[in-house]
């Protein structure tokens, strides 16, 4: 087992401060991605009841881009390489390597982000808008919602990446940092889910 | 801080918790991601497996997953009250979807 990713204090440690011995901001963020993975759930839902169900085009087979769509979903699962190799830098006090790997991983999520609107450009023009049928709605719903928490996650990132620039980023806040993957990664395992249902199964 | 800690504390500590994976290990996962979203697109554009792409694309989705939430999110090294915290809501999610689809897609059509 390599140890280089050792901290002071072992994540999930615990801490005799609380009931459960677990730190309570990390238990916390868990309980709301527990929360995130309902709330999608049910986007996704919805778009698999409506699918192949809209009366009238744009149907799906006319405007998705599967070529594209992997381009950018490879863009967003290296990022979450990217982010993981941040935690990893913040973890041995590695300062110009977390700046490195969190602007990294915020120019990934941003390039992402640039994937997206110019699918949903391209869709407007093919006249799929959010009230023009059933897979417009549910469609530009789902992916926005998700695009939406890219954004934060970005915006989160280059709060981080300004932290770090000015030195308030050190080993003692690896946890910061973990908390901001868990949501990254989190993002990314939703686009996995996305990719597979929306843009795959046509 | 690690070293200040009683005995005890470090018991429950490596009894619980494992060190979390090193970079090469990260790269290592990374190139299975990326291996099994390219086997994914590869699939998409084989006609002969179409009568069975939703078993192959929901297999490889579902393995990315999980190797980004163990691995990545490390619930795999952490402790099992984050996983709980995690997979109950996962499993009621995944229960909430596949209830719908019966509910609208299939049973209709019986």
């Amino acid at each position: 087992m390599n140890h280089s990713a050792a901290i002071p204090v072992p994540h999930g440690a615990p801490h005799a401060e609380t009931a459960t011995g677990l730190d309570t901001w990390k238990l916390g963020f868990w309980t709301f991605i527990g929360s995130e993975t309902l709330f999608f759930g049910s986007l996704i839902s919805t778009y698999m009841v409506y699918k192949g169900r809209s009366v009238a085009g744009p149907y799906p087979h006319d405007v998705l881009n599967i070529p594209l769509t992997s381009v950018s979903t490879f863009v967003l699962l290296m990022s979450s390489l990217m982010m993981v190799l941040a935690l990893a830098a913040v973890q041995r006090g590695d300062r110009r390597g977390t700046l490195t790997w969190l602007m990294a991983t915020a120019l990934f999520g941003a390039t992402f982000l640039g994937f997206q609107a110019f699918e949903f450009t391209h869709f407007y023009g093919e006249g799929l808008t959010l009230s023009s049928n059933l897979f417009g709605s549910s469609f530009y719903v789902l992916t926005g919602f998700h695009g939406a928490h890219v954004t934060v996650g970005v915006i989160w990132l280059l709060a981080l990446w300004v932290q770090a620039l000015r030195g308030r980023l050190g080993q003692a806040d690896a946890l910061t940092v973990e908390i901001a993957g868990l949501y990254w990664h989190f993002v990314d395992v939703v686009w996995i889910a996305i990719f597979t249902l929306v843009y795959l199964l046509e | 801080m690690s070293a200040e800690m009683p005995n005890s504390t470090q018991h429950e500590i490596e009894h619980d918790v494992r060190a979390h994976p090193g970079a090469k290990q990260y790269l290592v996962i990374a190139t299975i991601l990326t291996i099994l979203t390219a086997g994914e697109v590869a699939v998409f554009y084989v006609p002969a497996l179409a009568s069975v792409l939703v078993y192959i694309l929901v297999t490889l989705s579902a393995a990315k997953f999980a190797l980004v939430v163990m691995f990545y999110m490390h619930l795999k090294f952490d402790s099992r009250i984050f996983s709980g915290v995690f997979l109950a809501p996962l499993a009621l999610a995944v229960g909430v979807v596949i209830s719908l689809i019966i509910l609208f897609r299939v049973l209709p059509q019986i």
